[in-house]
């Protein structure tokens, strides 16, 4: 008999941001640091226990389910919110390096730290992630082809894992370090982080705006203008056909110094510096069916088209509008209706800007309405087994769940991205199939190697490993 | 795991020689469904249908024998199913008889076997199959009802009558799982032309197995609780369940 108590827990239906393939899983707060200890001795006293492999439900941690798919659910098992370990442990404003709890939310460090001086290294669209989850997933913003992805500003972390905690760098146990990086949580609960923040004048932006006509001028104009912007993105309207596919909006731009702001803003530098994110509205209820249909999102990017400049240089944005738009809309994941929806984001190499186009065409062709697609181009990867980031083109796309052929279609496009030599992003992935999986990422074996030395009793699933295959009985 | 797009990766068939269940199993295995578990009554039938999945494409296909009127027998049959094969996702309860109502009136124990067969020892096999689903926090139960159970007729109430039962227990069980992870679909085909309607005439808006499949399949994707197959019937007996009685009494064989 084990002598462990099972930490308190509530069976909780959980589904990711697109709202689809719910499960249930014994939610545990962790409230505190030994709490996910319990919870993982909890684990591991039922992976120990004589009986069925599948008797061994596992455990994994979830942050603020901003994946879109299964990455942070554990049918059956335990699901650690990890939202509770938000502490600030240690910070040094000279250098800017910050210990903090690995469920506090990216959100939360710019709140505290952009009046101070200091910005996160890297935030992806939204800004209600944790650091925890951040790592997992390697996340990757616009300045990814000038700063890399999150795990390369992260200087160290404590990991939770069944053999124990290990507080590790990617110099002291790089494999340990680098397998956690987009690891999707398979090989502990980070609990604990230290970042590389990155210095700021103020809280706003200088952003350079112009328009695309279509997909080769925005690609054209990536690959010769991205170097001189930290950040670069581009809107793609993917529902332009013809000589007018892939018409975007691209918008770069840098930190502003306090000089490079308005007369209005620079004499008051408290204002300069505020990071108070508002909420200004908020899908109160899921809509019977979805609002968005072709209809609406074709509405929609001709009117983000047109209220774009055609070419506006150096406009002072906020941080919040130009990094997190969508963050201004609470649950905006409900306006896709109750069936849900799913994000598809895949990169290929710098050399096939042809599949993008092969991509977006096919999308145009079956009208299934896009509602902003993303193109980004990355900069180098990380030596991450599971990362996403390579060098090449990345296009994001949310897609409702219901489209009659999204199964096959989709399929094709992995198809289509693995000849390419590119992947699908996990923490995006609710779909894709095992052996697709295992040729986009051929380093997987290595990543189960020291998953492996960490958790020898394979306790650490979550649904996409077990959907993956990555854990779980069907595991190699 | 059940994908995004209503995928599932394993099955379970409670009744593995029934022809809607394997064209089911049809339809799913190429749509990765890998692992396949056929429980039924042993039989040439039987091994056909596990060879034709892994011949599609599953990569296990296994036999389980089971038989729905040995209901002391059926929980062990369940859990060794699951014990064996891990995570099962979708679990189709698909045992069933027809029988021959003139036959069945006259011999009340076989009318009482074929209660057996239809209601009450799925009913127990359903119960054991949702403990386990329950446990493992998710997957989805499809439960092959007719539209015989929407209303009972006079030419065939005692098999009406199994599927009246099975589908109100189905409601009340997938009611109970809610939040659990796990769905229940009810499927309620019309006359299905098959091996067991062979001789008999079709009755209208009569479908087929791989019909049934397909609107099953899109239930497993949808998460639909109910389906009637073809859709159709909804209307239909929306419409037969208001009838006067003195009608419905003389609706014909």
């Amino acid at each position: 008999m084990s002598t462990t108590p099972r930490p308190k827990s509530h069976r909780t239906e959980l589904t990711g941001w697109g709202l689809t393939a719910p499960t249930a899983a014994d939610v545990v707060h962790a409230v505190h640091p030994s709490i996910v200890d319990d919870a993982m001795a909890a684990a591991l006293a039922q992976a120990d226990h004589p009986g069925p492999r599948s008797a061994n439900r596992g455990i994994v941690a979830r942050g603020l389910g901003r994946s879109y798919g299964d990455a942070a659910q554990n049918a059956g098992g335990i699901v650690v919110d990890a939202t509770w370990l938000d502490g600030i442990h240690d910070i040094d404003l000279e250098t800017g390096r910050i210990t903090v709890g690995g469920g506090v939310s990216l959100q939360s460090l710019m709140e505290r730290f952009v009046p101070l001086g200091w910005f996160v290294p890297v935030t992806p669209g939204t800004r209600l992630v944790t650091v925890g989850g951040a790592i997992a997933a390697d996340i990757h913003g616009k300045n990814h082809h000038v700063d890399g992805s999150f795990c390369s500003h992260v200087t160290s972390m404590t990991l939770v894992t069944p053999t124990g905690p290990h507080v590790l760098s990617a110099h002291s146990d790089p494999d340990l370090f680098w397998a956690t990086a987009g690891g999707m949580g398979l090989t502990g609960v980070v609990t604990e982080a230290t970042l590389q923040m990155v210095p700021v004048e103020t809280s706003y932006m200088l952003v350079d705006t112009e328009r695309a006509v279509d997909l080769d001028d925005v690609m054209d104009k990536m690959l010769h203008g991205d170097d001189d912007y930290r950040y670069s993105v581009a809107w793609i309207d993917c529902q332009s056909t013809g000589s007018r596919l892939g018409r975007s909006v691209l918008t770069r731009g840098d930190h502003a110094r306090l000089e490079d702001l308005p007369a209005r803003l620079r004499s008051n530098p408290d204002k300069a510096t505020a990071f108070v994110p508002r909420q200004l509205a908020r899908v109160p209820l899921t809509p019977p069916s979805g609002l968005l249909n072709p209809l609406t999102v074709a509405a929609f990017n001709e009117m983000w088209f047109r209220k774009a400049p055609t070419r506006q240089l150096a406009k002072p944005h906020h941080m919040t509008g130009f990094f997190h738009p969508l963050d201004g809309v609470g649950d905006w994941n409900r306006l896709y209706g109750p069936k849900g929806f799913l994000q598809y984001q895949f990169v290929v190499p710098d050399a096939e800007g042809e599949t993008v186009r092969r991509i977006i065409e096919r999308l145009t062709e079956v009208k299934l309405a896009s509602f902003l697609a993303v193109l980004k181009r990355f900069g180098p990867g990380d030596p991450g087994h599971l990362s996403f980031p390579m060098p090449g083109w990345t296009l994001a796309l949310d897609l409702p769940v219901g489209y009659p052929t999204l199964d096959t279609l989709l399929d094709d496009l992995d198809a289509w991205v693995l000849e390419a030599g590119g992947k699908i992003y996990l923490a995006k992935d609710s779909r894709l199939a095992p052996e697709t999986f295992r040729a986009m990422y051929p380093r997987v074996d290595e990543f189960s190697t020291v998953k492996r030395r960490v958790d020898p009793d394979g306790v650490l699933q979550s649904d996409l490993g077990r959907r993956l295959g990555l854990c779980g009985p069907g595991a190699p | 795991m059940i994908d995004a797009i209503g995928r599932p990766q394993s099955v379970l068939v409670l009744g593995g020689s029934s022809e809607i269940a394997q064209a089911i199993v049809a339809g799913l295995v190429p749509a990765r469904c890998k692992t396949v578990v056929l429980a039924g009554r042993p039989s040439e039938r039987l091994d056909a249908a596990a060879a034709a999945a892994l011949a599609a494409g599953a990569t296990t296909a296994e036999v389980v024998a089971y038989d729905t009127t040995d209901i002391a027998g059926t929980p062990a049959v369940i859990d060794a199913a699951f014990d064996t094969f891990g995570d099962i996702d979708i679990v189709v309860a698909a045992a069933g008889a027809l029988g021959d109502q003139a036959a069945l009136e006259a011999d009340p124990l076989a009318a009482a076997d074929l209660i057996t067969t239809n209601f009450t020892g799925l009913a127990a096999g359903l119960l054991a199959v949702a403990g386990r689903m329950r446990r493992q926090g998710h997957g989805r139960i499809v439960v092959i009802s007719s539209v015989a159970g929407d209303r009972a007729r006079k030419a065939n109430y005692i098999y009406g009558s199994t599927k009246s039962g099975l589908d109100a227990f189905a409601q009340g069980l997938g009611d109970s799982l809610v939040g659990s992870g796990v769905g229940v679909t009810i499927v309620r085909p019309g006359f299905v032309k098959g091996r067991m309607t062979e001789g008999m005439d079709a009755a209208p808006f009569s479908t087929t197995p791989d019909a049934v499949a397909s609107d099953v399949i899109g239930a497993i994707a949808s998460g639909a609780n109910v389906v009637y197959s073809p859709g159709i019937l909804r209307w239909v007996f929306a419409v037969m369940k208001l009838l006067p009685r003195a009608i419905w009494r003389r609706m014909p064989a």
